[in-house]
């Protein structure tokens, strides 16, 4: 088959539908390797769309090059708890087994080395993606026999570090206690969809994101909005660096997942629903795939479930490609119509126009489960779980500096030095709660308790040890808000790489007074003027830490009222090595 | 269009306005001047620029996406508002590489005349000093990157006013930039020097040829008045 005939039978297998453009996407560039411009030529004539407009979409995603790729592409994940882990010096026994560097492909095409942001396995890190496939607890020492395995044509299912643990380390009574299949959707169908909606509100259901917003509002917002269709999406995007909890949920729940989105379904009046399952848990889809069509056998989705007339339901899962900022709902919708992720503008809410300017509701994969338990055990059983304003559990994925990292399931209301001490971490220098987009947690806090009335957090929870350089960590973070901003508006697209620029200058013991103050007002810039939640909180890590550990700023500060942000000296030291000159430039030019 | 009165209020004064419009229509109908960029009235709103964020009842938001309702309390004109502002025009200052007495678009230019308004001086932020290609491949128009604030209002235009697409947007982050239709240059795109899009860009960047400094100093659009004075009432 030529290029253009494998491209159009992928546009047809999809319908030649223009919301499909991710999947036809991702078909085309498993099939060829990569996507270059003229297979951009050809999606964009067999699609019918403007050329521009599938290059927009392209481009945006990491998980899509636009030029050839290895056979295998390995994805070491360098986020801060994996370097932490020891991912600099996996990243170098790479560089040497394979023959070229990070961002390169071997000589012989066989191997491209990249790197990507977390992966959700930071409770066995390092970790990496080998053409998808999650390597974990990688040791220098093993890296040239998996290379070598590549090299042999082995596929990278067979290697023993391709085994990626739950470490369920407290399950609680809410999301991973035993369930029955089926009960919470019929518990649910047994009630108008208004009388679910009232029983999650009596449970006093918050979301899981983070952001807290009350599900049973969420619900009949969404209800309520009058239009042809309601959607329901499950976000299984979780980006939020240190963040694993989905990974281990979607392992062993699975099932309570599809029960929470069927009775999400039933409650808003939707007939579709779609998990937005992010890039790196495609390992994942095998797995998921069986348990909807097992639910499909059963009933439970599909027509008239659970033998109701009329009750129907379906699910589809779709596969992001590698951008953080589609774990924010509009942006997910926006991804989910098979375009760049880029966040919307609200109002209008989700709820009110939503996938396909239809009303929806995007929930978090937390909630859907804590949603398919109320009914299953009734909102009395849960409210009395957690406290007054946080009922229910809370996933916490804990990584780090400490001596147990994974998932925990706690009841709201339980201190940061409890979960310290659980994990084994009690000489912890900061705790970074929320992931980079919370806050930086100094021990003064460690009192503080986990809910929305005082510590609310997506359930991201990572450790720094009292060896640790703090800023470097939060320089880090930066880094990565930086990469994922989408660019759509003004402070989060530059302001974010202004703040590393800043923090470069200050890191280098090269920062002045008027350079602290400088940082902070850039920081507040992105924080209050950017458009959506990654713009907004992409400012955290340095704001957070100005707040609580500004010492560690004010000791690397120089006295001198003014330093040019261009080091000279620096900039002429690659000439000055070729030459064998001294710069002296101190003397001559100060 | 509903014909619904409401009432709002901006910065203590009270306006009466339509349900339907943004709180920047109704402002720029009740002669108060929101500091914008990436807006154009003939435009759908962009919310790229961020520059004409205000505070409803107390929560910055973007102005000219926000729809009017019944008692919005606005702040606009205020220092914290004013200066938050003028940090967004420094970062396009020193994102894009600008040299105003070189530039065609000088005196006419939305971005300049912005920060002179709002008090920018020099800016102080760090020039990111990237290479941003330029394209001069239409026999009529040339797109110079340099001076891309990514407004979108090329984009908007071509879709909304001129029902085409040559122009798009491509990547993310710190590089993302304006594409053009075409799989090698403008010329491809189908552009046409009479297209809206054509000569809606706020900056020099989307310029057409032969018509640069035509317009001699002191007659152009901002040498005597600053950029709001057609919307604010004297």
């Amino acid at each position: 088959m030529t290029e253009a005939e494998i491209i159009k039978q992928i546009v047809d297998q999809f319908g030649k539908d223009r919301s499909r453009l991710m999947d036809i996407v991702r078909t085309a560039h498993a099939k060829l390797g990569y996507l270059s411009e003229e297979t951009i030529g050809r999606i964009h004539s067999a699609l019918g769309i403007h050329r521009v407009e599938v290059r927009d979409m392209v481009s945006f995603y990491a998980f899509f090059s636009r030029k050839p790729e290895g056979k295998t592409v390995i994805r070491l994940c360098n986020a801060v708890v994996e370097r932490m882990k020891g991912a600099d010096e996996i990243a170098k026994a790479f560089e040497e087994a394979v023959g070229c560097k990070f961002g390169q492909t071997s000589a012989d095409g066989a191997i491209s080395l990249k790197y990507t942001a977390c992966i959700g396995m930071s409770d066995q890190a390092p970790a990496a993606l080998v053409n998808g496939v999650p390597l974990t607890n990688l040791r220098p020492e093993d890296v040239p026999k998996v290379v070598a395995a590549i090299r042999s044509g082995k596929g990278p299912e067979s290697l023993k570090q391709a085994e990626v643990d739950n470490n369920l380390l407290q399950p609680g009574p809410v999301i991973f206690a035993p369930s029955e299949r089926g009960e919470a959707l019929r518990a649910a169908v047994n009630r108008t969809p208004e009388e679910v909606i009232t029983e999650i509100n009596k449970a006093r259901l918050r979301g899981r994101g983070g952001a807290g917003f009350p599900t049973a509002m969420k619900w009949d917002f969404c209800r309520k909005a009058k239009a042809d269709e309601h959607f329901v999406i499950c976000n299984a995007d979780e980006g939020e660096p240190g963040t694993f909890k989905d990974r281990v949920i979607l392992t062993s729940q699975a099932d309570l997942v599809f029960e929470g989105m069927t009775v999400a379904g039933y409650a808003v009046g939707a007939k579709q629903g779609f998990l937005y399952l992010r890039a790196e848990y495609e390992y994942l889809l095998p797995h998921l795939e069986n348990v909807l069509a097992k639910r499909r056998r059963l009933g439970l989705l599909g027509k008239d479930l659970c033998g109701r007339e009329g009750v129907d339901f379906e699910i589809r899962i779709q596969l992001g490609a590698g951008a953080y900022v589609c774990g924010e709902e509009s942006a997910l919708i926006e991804s989910l119509e098979g375009k760049r992720g880029a966040p919307r503008d609200r109002p209008p809410f989700p709820v009110q126009k939503g996938y396909r300017n239809q009303p929806t509701s995007v929930n978090n994969v937390e909630t859907l489960c804590c949603a398919a338990r109320i009914l299953e055990k009734g909102a009395d059983w849960f409210s009395k779980i957690g406290t007054k304003d946080s009922t229910g559990t809370k996933l916490l994925s804990v990584s780090g500096d400490c001596k147990h990292p994974g998932v925990f399931e706690v009841e709201y209301g339980v201190t940061v030095e409890k979960i310290l001490e659980a994990v084994g971490a009690e000489d912890a220098q900061a705790v970074q709660m929320g992931g980079p987009s919370g806050q930086c947690l100094a021990p003064k806090d460690f009192g503080r308790s986990i809910s929305f009335e005082d510590l609310p957090t997506g359930g991201s929870v990572m450790i720094f040890g009292p060896q640790r350089d703090l800023l470097e960590c939060m320089y880090q973070f930066t880094e990565f808000f930086a990469e994922e901003s989408c660019g759509w508006c003004v402070p989060c697209r530059v302001g974010t790489t202004l703040l590393l620029k800043k923090m470069d200058k200050i890191l280098e013991d090269r920062g002045t007074r008027g350079d602290l103050e400088q940082l902070q007002s850039i920081a507040n810039t992105v924080k209050t003027m950017s458009r959506c939640g990654l713009g907004q909180t992409a400012a955290n890590p340095i704001l957070s830490t100005l707040q609580n550990f500004s010492s560690l700023y004010e000791e690397r500060l120089k006295p001198d009222d003014f330093i040019p942000a261009f080091d000279l000296s620096k900039a002429l030291e690659e000439a000055c090595a070729i030459t064998g000159r001294k710069p002296e430039l101190e003397e001559k030019h100060v | 269009m509903s014909e619904q009165t409401v009432t709002i209020i901006i910065d203590g004064q009270e306006i009466q306005a339509q349900e339907g419009q943004s709180i920047l229509q109704a402002a720029d109908a009740a002669g108060i001047y929101i500091p914008r960029l990436c807006y154009h009235p003939d435009l759908p709103p962009g919310g790229h620029c961020r520059v004409c964020t205000v505070k409803v009842n107390g929560r910055p938001t973007s102005s000219c996406t926000f729809p009017v309702s019944e008692g919005l309390v606005i702040e606009n004109d205020t220092e914290e508002l004013n200066l938050l502002r003028r940090n967004i025009i420094e970062m396009m200052f020193v994102e894009g590489n600008h040299y105003c007495p070189s530039c065609e678009a000088s005196g006419n230019c939305e971005l300049q005349a912005m920060g002179y308004r709002l008090g920018l001086l020099a800016p102080t932020m760090p020039y990111l000093r990237r290479r941003r290609d330029l394209d001069a491949s239409h026999k009529d128009i040339y797109v110079d990157r340099d001076r891309c604030i990514l407004c979108g209002r090329c984009v908007r235009a071509s879709r909304e006013v001129d029902h085409k697409v040559a122009f798009g947007f491509e990547g993310r982050g710190i590089d993302k930039r304006i594409a053009v239709d075409g799989e090698h240059s403008l010329s491809e795109s189908g552009l046409a020097v009479t297209d809206r899009a054509a000569e809606i860009c706020p900056t020099g960047c989307l310029m057409v040829k032969r018509k640069g400094y035509q317009t001699p100093v002191g007659q152009r659009t901002y040498d005597h008045k600053p950029i709001g004075s057609e919307i604010e009432k004297e």
